[in-house]
This record gives C-alpha cells, sequence and structure tokens, in this order.
C-alpha cells in the first residue's frame, strides 16, 4: 500500500501550474513503476516454476541435461507405490467423472431455481459456497464414516468423485451463474413456454445453450481442481490418485527427476485448461 | 387463430402441473439431497463427534479442551502462519493489483497476469512444496535458504505464491470500480494526490483491501497440501494435526483429538468469513 500512495503523491506540487507537464511525468513514473512491480513479481512467480523444470531436465550426474525423467512418466514403477502411469489414468477418469456430475447436478437446479422457485435461490447460493468455509481438512473428518459405508460396495478410488463434487460446488456456482446471468432468462422461458415448449424443452433446448460458455468454464475448473486434488485422497488413504502418488514418490526417493516431471506436466495442462477458458470467454465477447 | 393456439397452448402445462400437483420445488431435491448427505452430514458429524467422547456418550466439556496448550500451539502456529502469509499476500498483491489495473484494460500483460493469476492462485499443495524445495531448500538451485524448515518463515513464502494471485483476482475489480472522475473531481477541488489517497481512494478500497486480506486468511488456513508436502514430521498448524490425529489417535485423551480440532477451524472459518462477508457489502456500496 507504501508503494501505491508514494506514486500517487509525486505529481502533486506542480498540479496547478503546468498540468500538461505534470500528466507526461506522472504517466512516465507510473510506467516505471509498472514495469519494475512486473518485473519483480514476474521473477517471483517464475523462478520456482523453472526450477521445477531444470529438475526435470536433470541427468544422472548433477549439472547435465537429459530428458529420462520426462520419459519415465509412462514407465514409471517402484516398490511401494501404484504405478505413476495407473494414478494418472484413474486421476483423468476422476476428473471426467466429477465434472459430468458437478454439471449433471448443478446446471438443471440452476435453471430451475432461477425460472420456478427463485426464493431458494439464496439457499443454493449458500450451500454452494459452503465449501469455502468448511475446508476440505474438515470435511474429510467428517466423510470418513461415509466412506466407511461407501467402502463396502467399492474399493475404487473413483468412488472419490462423491466428495469431489462437494468441493467443485463453489467454482462452478459462480462460473454458472456469472452465465446465467447474463442471460434473460425470463424473456427466454416465456417465450419458448408461450410457443408450447415444456419445462423440459426450455430448459436443455433453450437455456442450457444459451449459457454454453458458462457450463464450460464450470467443467474446465472443476477438471483443474480434481487434477490438484490432495487432502481428501490422501488422508481417505487413496494412494493411486495423482498428488498422493507424487507425495509418495518424493518419500520412498527423496527428488526423484519424475515427480517434476509429472508436476510441471500437470502444471502445464491446468495451464491450458484455463487458457482455453479465457480464450473461449474473450472470442464469445467479441462476437457480441 | 393464433392466438387461440397460443393460448391453450401456454395453458396447458400449467393444467397438467396442477393435476399431477408436484410442488414447483420439487425439482430442487436432488440437489438437496446431495448436499445434505456429503456435505451438510459430515459437517454434522464433526459437531457432533467433538462433543463426544470415544466410547460415545456426550461431553460438551470437550470444547473446553481447545484452551488446552497442546492443542492452542496448533491455533497460534495456524493463526501465525495466515496472518503472515495474509498479510504479505494482500500488499504484495494490491501493488500487482494497482499496477495491472492501471495499465491498458485490453493489453497483453493485464490478460495475461489474470490468467496466470486464475492458475497460480489454485496452484497450491505437493507441486509447489516441490518447487520451493528445488529453488530455496537444501537442494535449491537459486539459494540454500537456512529458513527454509524454519516456521513460520519458510512456509509463509510458499504460501505467500498462491495468496498474491488470490489478492490480485479480488482485489483487481475493487480498483477498476475506482472512478477517473473521483480522482478528477478531487483535482478540481485542489486536493494534492496524498490527499485524495488519504480521503477519497484509501477510504474507498480499504473495504475491498481488508475483505481481500480476510478471505487470504481463511484460504490459508485452510491449506493442507503445501504445508504437508513442506514438513510431514512435525505439525506446527491445525491441518498438519488433524491430518496426523486421524492416521493415529494419540494425543489428549478422551477426546476426539481430529473433530475437535475440526470444530475449532470451522469456528474460526465462520468468524473470519462472516467478516469478508460484510466487509464485500461495505466495499460494494462505492465500487460497482
Amino acid at each position: 500500500m507504501a508503494a501505491v500512495t508514494s506514486v500517487g503523491e509525486t505529481p502533486a506540487p506542480t498540479a496547478a501550474s503546468r498540468p500538461r507537464g505534470m500528466h507526461v511525468r506522472r504517466q512516465r513514473r507510473l510506467n516505471v513503476f509498472r514495469y519494475v512491480v512486473f518485473t519483480v513479481f514476474g521473477l517471483f512467480f517464475l523462478l520456482p516454476l523453472l526450477a521445477m523444470l531444470r529438475f526435470s531436465l536433470e541427468g544422472s550426474k548433477l549439472g547435465t541435461w537429459s530428458l529420462s525423467a520426462w520419459k519415465e512418466i509412462a514407465s514409471y514403477q517402484n516398490t511401494g507405490v501404484p504405478p505413476l502411469l495407473s494414478a494418472i489414468e484413474v486421476t483423468l477418469e476422476l476428473a471426467v467423472i466429477t465434472s459430468v456430475v458437478t454439471l449433471v447436478l448443478l446446471v438443471p437446479t440452476m435453471i430451475w431455481i432461477r425460472l420456478r422457485v427463485q426464493w431458494l435461490e439464496r439457499t443454493v447460493e449458500f450451500l454452494c459456497t459452503l465449501p469455502l468455509t468448511i475446508p476440505a481438512i474438515v470435511l474429510v473428518v467428517g466423510i470418513g464414516p461415509i466412506y466407511n459405508r461407501i467402502q463396502h460396495y467399492s474399493v475404487s478410488a473413483l468412488m472419490l468423485f462423491w466428495i469431489y463434487v462437494i468441493l467443485a460446488l463453489p467454482y462452478a456456482y459462480r462460473a454458472l451463474a456469472a452465465g446465467l446471468g447474463a442471460i434473460d432468462v425470463k424473456t427466454l422461458s416465456e417465450a419458448a413456454r408461450s410457443l408450447g415448449a415444456s419445462w423440459f424443452t426450455v430448459m436443455v433446448r433453450v437455456i442450457a445453450p444459451n449459457m454454453r460458455q458458462a457450463i464450460l468454464n464450470a467443467l474446465l475448473l472443476t477438471f483443474a481442481l480434481v487434477l490438484g486434488e490432495f487432502t481428501i485422497a490422501y488422508l481417505l488413504l487413496y494412494n493411486d490418485v495423482l498428488q498422493p502418488e507424487l507425495f509418495a514418490i518424493n518419500r520412498n526417493t527423496p527428488n526423484a527427476g519424475v515427480i517434476f516431471s509429472t508436476s510441471f506436466a500437470a502444471l502445464l495442462f491446468a495451464f491450458a485448461l484455463l487458457l482455453i477458458l479465457s480464450y473461449a470467454g474473450r472470442s464469445r465477447r467479441g462476437r457480441g | 387463430m393464433a392466438v387461440a393456439a397460443t393460448t391453450e397452448t401456454g395453458a396447458r402445462p400449467a393444467r397438467a402441473g396442477r393435476r399431477l400437483s408436484v410442488p414447483s420445488w420439487a425439482g430442487t431435491v436432488p440437489f438437496f439431497a446431495y448436499v445434505t448427505v456429503f456435505l451438510l452430514w459430515p459437517t454434522a458429524i464433526v459437531v457432533v463427534d467433538s462433543l463426544k467422547n470415544p466410547s460415545g456418550s456426550w461431553a460438551f466439556a470437550n470444547i473446553t479442551k481447545l484452551a488446552d496448550p497442546l492443542v492452542r500451539g496448533y491455533f497460534i502456529g495456524s493463526v501465525k502462519l495466515c496472518l503472515l502469509s495474509s498479510v504479505f499476500g494482500a500488499v504484495f498483491g494490491a501493488i500487482l493489483a494497482y499496477a495491472v489495473a492501471i495499465g491498458n484494460p485490453d493489453g497483453l500483460i493485464r490478460r495475461l497476469y489474470i490468467a496466470v493469476s486464475g492458475v497460480l492462485a489454485q496452484f497450491g499443495g505437493v507441486t509447489l512444496a516441490f518447487a520451493f524445495l528445488v529453488l530455496i531448500g537444501p537442494v535449491g538451485l537459486l539459494f540454500h535458504a537456512s529458513w527454509f524448515y524454519s516456521f513460520p518463515w519458510g512456509i509463509t513464502v510458499i504460501y505467500t505464491y498462491f495468496q498474491i494471485p488470490l489478492m490480485v483476482l479480488v482485489f483487481l475489480p475493487a480498483i477498476d470500480g475506482v472512478k477517473v472522475q473521483w480522482r478528477e473531481a478531487s483535482e478540481n477541488l485542489g486536493a494534492s494526490a496524498w490527499q485524495y489517497w488519504r480521503y477519497v481512494g484509501g477510504p474507498l478500497l480499504t473495504p475491498a483491501f481488508l475483505g481481500g486480506a480476510l478471505l487470504l486468511f481463511a484460504n490459508a488456513l485452510s491449506a493442507y497440501a503445501t504445508a504437508v508436502a513442506w514438513e510431514d514430521q512435525i505439525a506446527y498448524i491445525v491441518p498438519q494435526q488433524i491430518g496426523i490425529a486421524l492416521s493415529s489417535e494419540v494425543g489428549l485423551s478422551n477426546v476426539n483429538v481430529a473433530d475437535l480440532l475440526a470444530l475449532g477451524m470451522i469456528i474460526m472459518m465462520a468468524v473470519v468469513m462472516t467478516g469478508y462477508a460484510l466487509l464485500q457489502r461495505r466495499a460494494a456500496r462505492w465500487l460497482r
């Protein structure tokens, strides 16, 4: 905050006498301030990533370069940990299931509430943002007994999707609420209804296609969340999921190159997802 | 003809609805059922179990165990870490947000920083701890920080990495909401830049800034994966100790330790998030 104030302070004395010169000089100082800030923060954000990239390219001898850690992603196996590739597969499947279930649960509910039962809107919003207040580490304590029952039926790590949907609710809700807010639901539904559409048709063929962008956003955010989730999978002892797997590999073989290449690949993947999100958002605005 | 048809088809679904006599809120039952089972029930389990003995009888005196020196130590550790990382995150994040906001609204730098912030704010967890380990840890490329494993400084640096981008995301809209006209009006009335920030800009942005800082506090409080990947032998903060208590029920006798710690976290989160909601409402008064 101090820097913000001092930057604002600089042009003060000449404000009345030479407004034009002041403006130019203030602009220049602001630009210097901006580039210094961008450089410093850019370095802070980039350096840890670059260090990770360098470690993923480390050869067998210190200081050499090699791609072996990246090739190992497909084949890494060690005693005491599940094969890395299977953990990646499980995590991707989990991400797909979680995003689909989240959307199937949330999209019809939110549209229906906007159309017919608006008095429930605040309640649903509250419930959907609640997982931000009840962190995963708290949730995992209470979910233990429930997962004991689930494990009677299936011990597959894919069953984690039940709780991952809850973790995804705040992000999916916000994305979908923004999409719903941007279209005139009332007019659209009245028009469709007056043309004889059923409520089902209104939701599936009128409203949902108009919020395609928001649905895509919710999908990608949920996907990225599942890729990075550690707490619940680890503490419920589902060790064949990506993040607990990486943690276990590092415990077995500290600083194994493969954890850096896999982490970096996962990060790039998440970044690509969110870039798609931001790019798709721009192209839609451009058309409208 | 057309009018008659419209009236008839328009009226039909309403009649059908009445005939089935299904209330319109019935469409939201799946959502509420899901949230009840996987969010509200686990939370209730935590609250109830924390007030019971492991044998199952009620013991409301358990709540006083939160003041037990051992338990208190973890909470003090959590508060220390959350305070430090949220203050650094909020101050640096605000500076960065300001530098982003005064630039070209459609510029590349702004787009880049917002997209990157979106990714990095979610980039906690195991990967982040690995990245800092190979940057400044015992095997660090940049330097070997002797304080890397010291609490709270080592972990504060790591937490700040995801706190700054989150602050950028929540504070940028507030800065964007400050209208140029207010600055011009105060300059026309002869205010210096310092006076502008002291009496106009500062007070306008303060609620948004404090709200952002509180959100960062809550964010740090609920983080678990980063802390565990940084240090999994010694517990400094509540989430670490919950993790340890879940895997081995030792420590306080006659208390469900994990549940009790989780209850303490729920209480802290509720206080912080209530403060955040109030400040957000206050901030929204001017900045829309």
